[in-house]
């Protein structure tokens, strides 16, 4: 059964990349390069060091940013979560953040804090946070009433009750949070670095747009592909695996 | 361990029309065994909740000797609670206080037959065997009130018998007080110092009675039975209840 699934996985893969080489060749137009030469274009900008250089700086952008939006967004979701009060004077808030649009928030944050760094990481923390608060508020609204009961019976204290009680619980939807909160950081995050930055993915992809060499932007794009299937593999499975050991 | 006065005017649910309990007085004296028994819905466990301190939209007052405080408690409630992410002896762990030696969980879990499931996750016990860590828990907190809401529902008979005779064991060696809920008048004149009979809703004390049988006589079904029997002779309102 896991052979198989295996082999149909790697059989999909190939099948794709089958169906790209041929477009390519049928079409022989400077707009869909082969595999082959996306691969070279792949190679030589590993060597020279500008693919890595500006991987690395997006990542980095990314981690932070995201390391900002989840810290903050967990913490208010759940203080939203517990109280009602608070939560009914929020809400409005949180329904006006989640949908100015994306490319709002970063012009706006352009032109009140000028083109630095610290503008387009709050650009983009603004975009992620209300989705991760709305989330986390759902999963503390669901919390196990009975269970709560319990830890308040046996005195389990605030530090003991969150830990045992309420963070196993909430854990789906963090997962969840940080599945799609990664996903949409991705994107906003070039259009932030393309607006607003000299160096990064999104600031490339734009030379390469005005030159017209998708190439580059196909291997920039796998790179940018393989860096978050390797953070699903090395970090979010195995944090699936471990929290969920416990399910029958 | 002092006496508890509990004196409760009114409580209503914010939904509900009328109140759940109204005029309940009860004093339980220090290391008293009692059982509460009244038809089902008639709001003992939301007694038992009010007494535990996890409900205080109440009128009236609980006092602790003449304090406003409450006693350690150990609760076993009406269903296990445990938490799903934790192994059994984990579960029981988290519920000590920090001072408190871990040594007494073997001697329980070995009591109780657990032993060998104490590094379990719950999800993988029976009902059976997690509401005897539910029991394991309440008991190794050392607590000086021990709440029980009819904790041996869906226990089966033998291990039911065990655990009560283990109750009254631990009861006699360390003694707290103990607020036992059943609708099992047998079960509740086997194990009780003083039973309290409790009317529907709203709920209040019908008659309390004292449970003449000797300590070492409670093993004696005959005994049981026959007062059991003069019980309900003499009191017919309790028959209605039951």
């Amino acid at each position: 059964m896991i052979n198989l699934k295996n082999f149909l996985s790697t059989f999909s893969l190939l099948a794709f990349l089958a169906i790209w080489q041929g477009l390519a060749v049928y079409l022989n137009s400077n707009t869909l390069p082969t595999p082959q030469a996306v691969a070279m274009v792949f190679w030589q900008g590993c060597v020279s060091g500008q693919l890595p250089f500006h991987l690395g700086v997006t990542l980095l952008r990314l981690v932070v940013s995201f390391t900002i939006a989840m810290l903050l967004g967990c913490a208010i979701g759940i203080a939203l979560g517990r109280n009602k009060k608070l939560d009914a004077f929020f809400d409005n808030w949180l329904v006006i953040f989640l949908n100015v649009p994306a490319l709002v928030t970063i012009i706006l944050c352009y032109v009140w804090f000028g083109l630095v760094e610290s503008a387009a990481i709050l650009a983009v923390v603004i975009n992620k946070l209300p989705n991760v608060i709305v989330t986390i508020r759902e999963g503390t609204r669901a919390l196990d009433r009975d269970l709560l009961e319990m830890a308040r019976c046996y005195r389990f204290g605030k530090r003991k009750t969150l830990v045992h009680v309420i963070w196993p619980q909430l854990h789906p939807f963090v997962m969840g949070a940080t599945r799609s909160g990664l996903a949409l950081i991705w994107k906003i995050i070039l259009v932030v670095e393309l607006l607003g930055r000299s160096n990064g993915m999104g600031y490339q992809l734009h030379l390469f747009f005005q030159l017209f060499d998708v190439a580059n932007i196909l291997a920039y794009t796998i790179a940018f592909v393989a860096v978050i299937q390797l953070i699903e593999l090395l970090i979010l499975k195995p944090l699936d695996k471990k929290a969920l050991r416990w399910r029958r | 361990m002092t006496d508890i006065q509990i004196d409760i005017d009114n409580k209503t649910y914010p939904t509900a029309a009328k109140p759940s309990i109204a005029k309940l007085k009860l004093s339980l004296k220090s290391n008293e065994f009692i059982c509460l028994v009244g038809p089902s819905g008639c709001g003992k466990t939301t007694l038992l909740n009010i007494i535990a301190g996890l409900d205080n939209d109440y009128g009236g007052e609980i006092l602790v000797g003449q304090q406003h405080t409450y006693p350690k408690i150990g609760y076993v409630f009406q269903n296990p609670r445990l938490l799903p992410w934790r192994t059994v002896r984990e579960n029981i762990e988290l519920a000590l206080a920090d001072n408190q030696p871990p040594e007494i969980i073997d001697a329980l879990l070995e009591v109780m037959q657990l032993t060998q499931a104490q590094h379990d996750y719950p999800e993988r016990l029976s009902l059976g065997m997690s509401r005897r860590v539910a029991i394991i828990r309440a008991f190794a907190v050392d607590p000086e009130l021990l709440l029980m809401d009819e904790p041996f529902v869906s226990v089966d008979a033998p291990t039911a018998r065990q655990v009560r005779e283990l109750l009254v064991k631990l009861w006699q060696q360390r003694p707290h007080t103990v607020l036992f809920v059943t609708h099992d008048l047998r079960e509740a004149i086997a194990l009780a110092d003083r039973l309290v009979f409790l009317s529907a809703s709203p709920m209040q004390v019908i008659s309390e009675i004292t449970v003449p049988i000797a300590r070492s006589e409670r093993n004696n079904e005959l005994a049981i039975e026959a007062f059991r029997q003069q019980l309900l002779a003499n009191h017919p309102e309790i028959r209605q209840l039951l």
